[in-house]
């Protein structure tokens, strides 16, 4: 931990004095690395004055609709008017700091659950004890004072995190689980394993989607129904899973079969083996991999609005339906929508990008 | 420890079936044991069901929802939407999971036949249009040839199309835009010479457009759109309750109840608004409600005409005349049956 610390700062201090004859070079060093330079700065400038053009100088900050259909600028008071729908969507407008206090929660529990040096049994079980069930009373309610809220109307940001971020958690252990069973020498167990997850790779997600919200309610018995919610949430589960299942057999074919015998030589079991000693080495070697699934992942989830969920992207896609905006601030809708899901996709590759870093120091 | 999980997992998952299964009800019942009346409503049309900036769901749809919650429990707010979208609406109803679906759903005889479904009366009398700049200088879609026109995916738009320009004898090209924002920024821009849709929704394209005078409606209506309610079938007792909380809001306008005047009209000396608002006889007895019932729709949402001008009328954004959608006594097709 300490050297990992050490290391980079180590590396600036020798770097810095031979840093800027090196940047001279590598921007103006020949004449075609300067046109290029000059070209590239004078983009980035127009860019960048286009971009505080719309954003602020022509923006419109006071007004209503009207105001925006004249001018050329960003259209602020959309934004305002709309953040408290596109955030949440239907949920009921007085208990909306339910949602908010479970998104900071949830946020802040990610941003705690970051940090290297607090990993451990004790974060699970926090997690699985105190966090997750309490972001499930702040949501549904019904508890302690709190209104009761159907998950129909659940929508918006907090449900676009639960479906992916929630599912992923889920889906992780089960898809190792997936790849162990693939990889296992026991015939049952590794046809079982291949069979689920050549079944779920074979048919992309949307159909996926619409088993889970179609056709399993008609085979359910009269009036039993299954939340909505819940049956898309276990189909993002399944299917994820299959894919975390297929990156993490790579991880593990990647551990020379060595490591394993030696491990079972020195007389530890199956499990022992495994946890201790094979996965820690196969997941760490697919980091890179799985971000770029959940990357993938957090951004798939607004595919839920083809079975009639109101994810993030839904939420701001009706907003600009709204007969008062409409065909005014498409814009800003989509621009905002996309700095959302941009900062939280940075995010994770920047995470994974530390991650790398940090294991990475036991093999140099 | 995994069979622990497992246990807590079919545990879970018998908890969660246990509590909506004890539902073999109908469906009134099972309305009245929850409290609430679920309705499937659509997820984002303007003037029919759209959220507002507070995420409340307003619309002519929902307004049906809610008079007929206010039916049943006298209050109008007793009711959640559920979004559903044109691939899971009927399903939602056929499982349950929806009490009624209230979105802008044609009723058609292989719907209504082959679906496990009943409709409704229908509320909105819609059709398919055509809309066309006033610069292309036509005054009827027969004078159209071919002409490109705009619309969405779907078969039943375009096969419309087909049937009429047969019919007429004329030409078209159809340019197909998967998404509502593309079709019609395709059209402003000139990329066809008119769009397609049913009237209801070419009207809110042209009360957006940047100049919408300078887009005109064209007089042909080339389908019969009926939009109404629907509920499952073989319950014939939740049928009449939807039926009659839409009759309701047609009568109340017919005999000139409105939410201001009711209480006024309570003592009204009209036997049949006597019977409406549940001053005479028992027929919210007959119904499984209670007596109030037709008072408590008009008292929560008003008459038909005063839930059409709030949500799609003239004073509205979208700006909808009644056209069809008036009282039969004033040239329109609304027609009550009488309440006796």
């Amino acid at each position: 931990m300490s050297d990992t610390q050490i290391l980079p700062a180590a590396m600036n201090a020798v770097a810095r004095p031979a840093r800027r004859s090196e940047w001279r070079s590598a921007y103006f060093g020949t004449p075609g690395n300067a046109f290029v330079t000059l070209v590239c700065g004078a983009l980035i400038l127009l860019l960048a004055k286009l971009a505080l053009g719309w954003l602020f100088l022509n923006a419109v900050f006071d007004g209503g609709a009207d105001a925006c259909k004249q001018s050329t600028g960003a259209c602020w008071p959309f934004l305002a008017d709309k953040l408290r729908y596109m955030l949440f969507g239907f949920y009921p407008f007085e208990e909306q700091w339910r949602p908010l206090a479970a998104l900071c929660l949830f946020l802040g529990g990610c941003c705690v659950s970051m940090i290297p040096r607090v990993w451990g049994r004790g974060l699970l079980i926090a997690w699985a004890i105190v966090i997750l069930p309490v972001l499930y009373v702040l949501m549904a309610g019904g508890v302690f004072g709190l209104t009761e809220v159907p998950t129909s109307k659940w929508g918006g940001l907090p449900l676009s995190f639960m479906l992916s971020f929630v599912g992923l958690a889920f889906a992780l252990p089960l898809g190792i689980g997936l790849a162990l069973a693939r990889a296992s020498h026991l015939p049952a167990i590794r046809v079982l394993g291949v069979g689920l997850i050549e079944l779920v790779r074979g048919v992309p997600l949307i159909s996926i989607l619409f088993m889970a919200a179609v056709m399993l309610p008609l085979f359910m018995p009269d009036g039993v129904t299954i939340d909505k919610l819940l049956r898309a949430q276990v189909a993002i589960i399944l299917f994820a899973a299959a894919y975390i299942a297929e990156i993490v057999r790579g991880g593990l074919q990647d551990v020379p079969s060595g490591q394993f015998e030696a491990g079972r030589a020195l007389g530890l079991h199956y499990w022992q083996v495994m946890s201790k000693i094979v996965l820690p080495q196969a997941l760490k070697k697919v980091i890179p991999a799985l971000v770029g699934l959940f990357i993938a992942f957090f951004q798939d989830t607004t595919l839920v609005t083809i079975i009639g969920l109101l994810d993030f992207l839904d939420t701001v896609r009706t907003a600009l339906r709204d007969p008062d905006w409409q065909g005014i601030a498409v814009l800003e809708g989509y621009v905002f929508a996309a700095a959302v899901y941009f900062v939280f996709s940075a995010l994770m590759g920047g995470y994974s990008r530390f991650l790398e870093r940090h294991f990475n120091t036991s093999h140099r | 420890m995994k069979r622990k999980f497992l246990a807590l997992c079919a545990a879970t998952a018998a908890l969660m079936v246990g509590a909506t299964a004890a539902q073999s009800a109908t469906t009134l019942e099972t309305v009245k044991a929850r409290g609430k009346l679920i309705c499937g409503v659509s997820l984002s049309t303007p003037g029919f069901a759209a959220a507002d900036d507070k995420g409340r769901m307003q619309g002519f749809d929902a307004d049906i929802c809610r008079s007929i919650a206010a039916a049943v429990f006298g209050d109008p707010e007793k009711v959640d939407f559920v979004l559903t979208n044109i691939n899971t609406r009927f399903q939602a109803l056929q499982s349950g999971e929806i009490d009624v679906l209230s979105r802008q759903t044609t009723a058609t005889f292989s719907r209504e036949t082959s679906l496990g479904i009943d409709f409704g009366p229908t509320v909105f009398y819609d059709g398919q249009g055509l809309l066309v700049p006033k610069s292309l200088g036509v005054a009827s879609a027969k004078e159209l040839t071919d002409a490109a026109i705009c619309t969405l995916p779907g078969t039943t738009t375009s096969q419309n199309l087909t049937d009429f320009f047969r019919t007429v004898g004329g030409k078209f090209e159809l340019v197909v835009f998967e998404s509502p924002d593309e079709n019609r920024a395709a059209f402003y821009s000139g990329r066809c010479e008119a769009i397609s849709s049913d009237r209801s929704d070419l009207a809110s394209i042209r009360a957006v457009a940047n100049n919408p005078d300078d887009y005109v409606l064209l007089p042909e209506t080339i389908s019969k759109e009926p939009l109404a309610p629907a509920v499952r079938q073989n319950d014939s007792n939740w049928r009449d309750i939807v039926s009659w909380s839409v009759y309701m809001l047609m009568a109340a306008e017919e005999k000139g109840i409105t939410q201001a005047n009711v209480d006024e009209m309570a003592k009204s000396e009209d036997p049949e608004i006597q019977r409406m608002l549940g001053g005479a006889d028992e027929l919210g007895k007959m119904l499984g409600l209670d007596n109030k019932w037709g008072y408590n729709i008009v008292k929560s949402v008003g008459n038909y005409a005063e839930v059409f001008d709030r949500n799609l009328g003239e004073k509205t954004k979208l700006g909808m005349t009644r056209g069809p959608n008036t009282q039969w006594n004033a040239g329109g097709l609304l027609y009550a049956p009488p309440v006796r």
